[in-house]
């Protein structure tokens, strides 16, 4: 599952990415140009320029953090689902998720970063995950809505990046996006289902989209007035849509998902707009969502602190297997 | 028929309290490749405990279904080996809490299947048609749970001293519940005089010899086998069931008319 | 013995999804050795019944060719048509060939 449109500058000294041509070689430069504008796709072992490169890194380490930092929520509610049915669902999804992190990181190291180096970033706080993960999940219906409508926000970014200029970046969408399809509909189906049943359960479901709602909203990213990194990402062909497209997007899909569901979505602003023919929308908290980003959400330091705990601890079982391989390659060149 | 059921319901039991262990690390793997590898054991083991569980019902009929058998018995209901119910750490008090630890995991599921890669093959011959067809399906799963565990037992087995010294520690602790398979519960030996069931003591010799070889192969000493054999699949448990199945449950009672 | 804090090796997966077709690049992962990597890539990359055989390549026994040199490398096939069928007029009564 995945999310805002990173055009979110990592911490401490990342500066904003240079977006004016650097100064390598011309010749190289024109015809990864020219690559780009044909709508070729570039591959690892192309030349392209540094800042590109640097952008990719960014943007596909903090979409493979996300969808590690992504398994906390949901993972929470594991050990408790209701039904058995929905238990094994729900594994299969964290772990997909999990899966998802790994194809990315697999894509990211391709351009020439460990996952060791990105995992250091994520671990001293300097990377960034996707907001939406510093949200707490408080009820069971909290897995449904998570399903539905950030795995449905996730999906309406995700799938223009199965077109992205990178080759192994799209290929890794592509894999992403043929699995997630199963996550927002079990998501939905699983709201759908309590819907049928008793008051509280009904409660449980209005009250979770209630705390949720906003929240997916601002996954898309800033306001496209407010996102100067965006032009050079589609420049560049690794953003396609606009954030605000792609929210607008959203919020029109959602509303009829909504009304077939029989929960209302909290915001008095949203209704028709016969003249643009899109749904329209109340204002987005932005403050809350940068004091998000910035570290100081709800479940920032659980977040982390769980990861680098997973990490540590899990520190004596990498050295083990790496040891044993290494006395088992030394047994074998020694016979 | 109560002997099918209650045979039944030992197997599902072991099944789902493990099966719920083992998703405890999903999210928190010791490297992401392991969380997803430990997600597909956890969800083999559900599915086992389903099948199992859904046959239960049918037998009992009425309103019984899987989630009435998983989610409203309780405790001294439940039929699992207490091997299963451990937290992944050592020996603690049910209300004391230690972070979870590799070794542990993979100890308990190495001996846990290599004792259900025995026992699921006998049971393909079991009078019961639709526990035989649940075993070979099981049987594939299973070889494939030994095969990671035994895998990671050596690895961390003869892996570096740490590691050596922790899978060794968690062998200690947790070896001497393996006693509890051996010994026939009531509910056992009718399942067995039904022709239903199989007599775990055959099993004995290759589960030793399965054991062994590994231990060796990982550098590692097999425990002296004394002291206190647990109950659990009789329904005496240790302090950690509870905690287990209060958290496992609290959603479901809390909602007995809920639907999911 | 000190730790090794090193990272697991990182290995190429290519995956038969079904007998009768060849193995096709999937993705990638880290392992520490070429066993764990096969164990791996079952879990990793075959959860939605892919695949029914695996090869693993540790990804720096891969040799890859230079992308500078692609035009000399591969454009000259560019301009060999008459390997193709189509190059070949053949009158109509002759049918398939």
């Amino acid at each position: 599952m995945y999310t805002q449109s990173f055009n979110v500058p990592d911490s401490p000294g990342a500066k904003t990415v240079a977006l004016a041509p650097s100064t390598e070689d011309p010749a190289l430069q024109a015809a990864f140009d020219a690559r780009i504008d044909a709508d070729g796709r570039i591959e690892p072992q192309d030349w392209m320029p540094e800042a590109y490169r640097k952008t990719l890194v960014r943007q596909i380490s903090q979409h493979a953090h996300s969808e590690i930092v992504g398994m906390l929520p949901e993972g929470n509610w594991i050990s408790r689902a209701p039904s058995l049915k929905r238990k094994a669902i729900l594994i299969a999804k964290v772990q997909d998720e999990g899966g998802h992190g790994l194809y990315l990181y697999s894509a990211a190291e391709t351009l020439g970063t460990s996952r060791d180096q990105m995992l250091d970033g994520l671990h001293s706080g300097r990377a960034k995950y996707s907001s939406i993960f510093n949200y707490p999940t408080l009820t069971w219906a909290d897995v449904g809505v998570i399903g539905w409508l950030v795995d449905g926000a996730a999906i309406m970014n995700q799938v223009p990046l199965c077109r992205c200029s990178y080759g192994p970046y799209a290929r890794a969408m592509v894999r992403v996006c043929k699995e997630e399809s199963f996550h927002q509909r079990q998501g939905y189906e699983a709201l759908l289902v309590m819907m049928t049943g008793t008051a509280e359960q009904k409660a449980m479901v209005q009250d979770a989209v209630n705390r949720w709602w906003w929240k997916c909203l601002a996954m898309f990213g800033p306001p496209d007035a407010d996102s100067p990194n965006s032009a050079q990402g589609m420049r560049w062909g690794i953003k396609r849509v606009s954030n605000d497209e792609l929210r607008q997007k959203f919020v029109d899909a959602t509303v009829p998902q909504a009304k077939v569901l029989g929960v209302t979505l909290p915001d008095p602003d949203l209704k028709w707009n016969e003249e643009r023919q899109h749904y329209d929308y109340g204002q987005i908290d932005w403050n809350e969502f940068w004091e998000t980003v910035n570290g100081n959400g709800p479940c920032n330091k659980e977040r982390l602190a769980t990861r680098v705990k997973a990490h540590n601890e899990g520190q004596w079982v990498r050295d083990a297997a790496l040891a044993h391989a290494a006395k088992k390659q030394a047994m074998k060149e020694a016979a | 028929m109560k002997p099918a059921i209650d045979y039944l319901l030992h197997l599902a039991d072991n099944a789902l309290v493990l099966g719920q262990r083992n998703a405890e690390w999903c999210g928190h793997g010791p490297i992401l490749e392991e969380d997803i590898a430990l997600s597909n054991v956890s969800l083999d083991l559900i599915g086992q405990a389903r099948l199992l569980y859904q046959l239960v019902a049918s037998l009992k009929g009425g309103n019984c279904t899987e989630d009435r058998l998983a989610y409203f018995r309780d405790t001294h209901e439940f039929r699992n080996y207490t091997l299963l119910e451990l937290p992944h750490h050592g020996p603690l008090s049910g209300y004391a809490q230690s972070s979870l630890d590799y070794g542990t995991t993979i100890v308990r599921n190495f001996l846990y299947s290599a004792l259900m890669a025995l026992l699921w093959e006998a049971l393909e011959k079991s009078t019961n048609a639709d526990l035989a067809a649940i075993a070979a399906k099981s049987l594939k799963e299973v070889r494939y749970h030994l095969r990671h565990s035994r895998d990671w037992l050596v690895r961390l087995g003869d892996g570096t001293d740490e590691s050596h010294a922790r899978v060794q520690a968690s062998l200690d602790h947790l070896f001497p519940y393996t006693q509890e398979f051996w010994a026939h519960s009531p509910a056992e030996a009718a399942a067995i005089a039904a022709g239903i069931g199989v007599d775990v003591t055959t099993l004995k010799a290759d589960w030793d010899s399965i054991v062994d070889a590994a231990l060796e192969e990982a550098t590692l000493k097999r425990p002296a086998l004394s002291g206190y054999v647990t109950e659990g699949k009789q329904g005496i448990h240790s302090e950690h069931l509870g905690f287990l199945l209060a958290e496992m449950q609290s959603l479901a009672r809390a909602h007995p008319n809920g639907v999911w | 013995m000190t730790t090794a804090l090193k990272e697991w090796p990182l290995w190429e997966i290519f995956v038969r999804s079904k007998q009768g077709l060849e193995h096709k690049h999937c993705g990638s992962l880290h392992a520490a050795d070429a066993a764990q990597a096969l164990e791996m890539a079952r879990d990793v990359y075959t959860r939605r019944q892919e695949g029914v055989s695996i090869w693993v390549v540790e990804s720096k026994a891969i040799t890859a060719s230079n992308p500078d040199e692609k035009g000399e490398l591969f454009d000259p096939a560019a301009d060999k048509i008459y390997r193709h069928p189509t190059f070949y007029e053949i009158p109509d009564e002759v049918g398939h060939m």
